[in-house]
């Protein structure tokens, strides 16, 4: 059973969610600049991990381990972790500062935090490493990951793809965050042939799907229903900058904290 | 060495099932085979994909594994570097990568495949230890060392094959030491890889010529034994540092660093290869000899 129950209530998803968006508003007012665009696309798919999909084990533990391989989105991985008691209200008040413990990028041995990430490209293999340590510790655990887009251009990624298919890695679930950005702007204009992945990670010997990313209902019963005998891919469609109409899809979101007015704007928006 | 490494990790392995090795590419052969077909799960042979090498022992090492990367020296550390750096290095975890082949080893394969640089690379990351078994018998050591250290990350610095025992009377291996393989008066060789046997000539030699010599082992490179270089820099006349790798960070430059800190007043003479690619072709003897290392120049620069 996740930990949410086994019934999915979308009202309760959407409520975590709002107000996952507005914690990471509220702590976008203390430092200058933060990671925000890529943090409020991919709100759905770890409120979805963590509340929905991961087994709570004793405490904080869980027989599940989830890695954000985009370390930079690490915002809502804080605020989600807040939300469950696995960081405290203080971590998130003194995050970036010299007192305080959590970093732009997470950083392994933090609470909740698996593996460190930040630079692009590194969170697959390490989750390829943790599944196949289970298999062989013999233990029933699920890996999940969430990837941006812009590291699927890494070859360390498709490196990591080919080992989990090659190893046979059912226990492995992750995620694109296919907003289609980078930090310049829309990936399209650098790589037209980026496109399709779906098709890729088919070939390259993966289940793959390609869904709504902000559909928490969608991506619950996507994993759900997954065949778990190969890795699983889910292609996240999703909007950089999700539910601030002035930072979607807009590059300079990618790494900026709004204004006091921009910030109240936000929140209105947010409702 | 490489055989030795491979069947002391297998017999740490049959006890230890937390033991892994991630390869890329090897020939599975001798007692690499047998660790693949006893303990398959253990044993992941990534192909020609480095950095998911790195990355997947670091996964195993996040669940309580003790992996171990295996490859080409230059494959190990230099085409994985960020992975080693960061998901090793930086979340400071018990993997061992294993240079194997390492300096110049690969003589013929030219430059491509030379790590000559790999002892001062390796050792400017925080958390990395460096240790270079100068013989079978010290890999054996180190090998068991690193399949049982919860430290952190290791680089084993290896040979490939035929490399003769020079240890076997000397001290007990401790990591961290160095290790005296004789022990004399006036002069103190500190040395460590399989160039190892090179000085070990020029100590015979230096004993023919009526000297005292002493001859140190220093296998870990990191953390070094400054206790033990000061040490052999006070109690000699003269001391040589013969190595096999770039001048910049090495034992050489260490050591003379340690003797301007203690003061020392012995002769120092450091020996390794230069700061430039060996662009010759021939055997490893004739790419060393190309940058001043050989018995007879070493000789001729000490008179």
């Amino acid at each position: 059973m996740n930990r949410s129950g086994d019934k999915f209530d979308p009202d309760a998803a959407r409520a975590r969610c709002k107000a996952y968006r507005r914690r990471i508003l509220e702590v976008s007012q203390q430092v200058p600049a933060l990671h925000i665009g890529g943090a409020l696309s991919s709100v759905e798919l770890v409120d979805c991990i963590y509340n929905e999909l991961m087994r709570p084990g004793s405490g904080s533990n869980s027989p599940d381990t989830f890695v954000l391989s985009k370390g930079h989105g690490c915002m809502i991985q804080y605020v989600v972790l807040e939300s469950l008691g696995v960081l405290d209200h203080s971590d998130l008040e003194n995050f970036s500062t010299a007192r305080g413990q959590l970093g732009v990028h997470p950083d392994y041995g933090n609470p909740g935090i698996e593996a460190s990430t930040g630079a692009l490209g590194h969170g697959l293999s390490m989750v390829v490493g943790m599944a196949l340590a289970n298999r062989i510790n013999r233990v029933d655990g699920v890996i999940y990951t969430v990837l941006s887009d812009g590291e699927v251009q890494e070859g360390s990624t498709w490196e990591a793809t080919l080992m989990a298919s090659s190893l046979r890695l059912g226990n492995v679930v992750a995620f694109i965050d296919y907003n289609q950005m980078v930090s310049i702007g829309p990936i399209v204009g650098l790589h037209p042939h980026f496109y399709p992945l779906v098709e890729k990670f088919r070939a390259f010997g993966w289940e793959c799907v390609e869904i709504d990313g902000h559909d928490t209902g969608k991506i619950r019963a996507t994993v759900l229903g997954r065949q778990g005998t190969k890795p699983l891919m889910v292609v996240a469609r999703t909007v950089k900058g999700k539910g601030v109409s002035y930072m979607e899809n807009v590059p300079m979101w990618h790494y900026r904290s709004p204004n006091k007015d921009e910030y109240a704007k936000a929140l209105q928006e947010l409702g | 060495m490489r055989n030795t490494f491979s069947e002391t990790l297998y017999k740490e392995a049959c006890s230890n099932p937390k033991i892994c090795i991630v390869v890329a590419d090897i020939s599975p052969a001798g007692s690499m085979a047998k660790f693949g077909t006893q303990f398959p799960d253990r044993f992941v042979n990534v192909g020609v994909a480095e950095q998911s090498m790195i990355g997947i022992c670091a996964g195993l090492a996040l669940k309580g594994c003790q992996p171990f990367a295996y490859t080409i020296a230059t494959f190990s550390l230099y085409r994985p570097f960020e992975m080693v750096r960061d998901d090793l290095c930086y979340q400071n975890l018990p993997v061992t990568v294993v240079g194997m082949g390492a300096g110049v080893i690969y003589a013929s394969l030219g430059g491509t495949h030379h790590s000559q640089e790999d002892i001062t690379i390796a050792g400017a990351i925080p958390n990395m230890q460096i240790i270079a078994p100068c013989d079978p018998l010290e890999c054996i050591e180190a090998t068991r060392w690193c399949a049982r250290q919860r430290v952190g990350p290791v680089y084993l610095r290896i040979g490939k094959s035929g490399e003769p025992t020079l240890t076997t009377g000397a001290e007990p291996w401790e990591f961290g030491k160095i290790r005296y393989l004789r022990r004399g008066e006036d002069v103190c060789i500190l040395t460590y890889g399989v160039i190892a046997k090179m000085a070990v000539e020029v100590a015979d030699a230096l004993r023919a010529l009526g000297k005292s010599v002493s001859l140190a082992s220093a296998h870990t490179v990191k953390p070094l034994d400054r206790a033990g270089i000061v040490e052999a820099l006070k109690r000699h006349k003269q001391v040589i540092v013969i190595e096999e790798t770039a001048p910049l960070g090495g034992l050489g430059a260490q050591t003379k660093q340690l003797a301007w800190d203690c003061g020392a007043h012995c002769q120092l003479h450091t020996f390794s290869l230069r700061d430039a690619f060996v662009d010759n072709n021939g055997t490893w003897e004739d790419l060393l000899d190309a940058h001043g290392l050989s018995v007879p120049k070493i000789l001729a620069a000490i008179a």
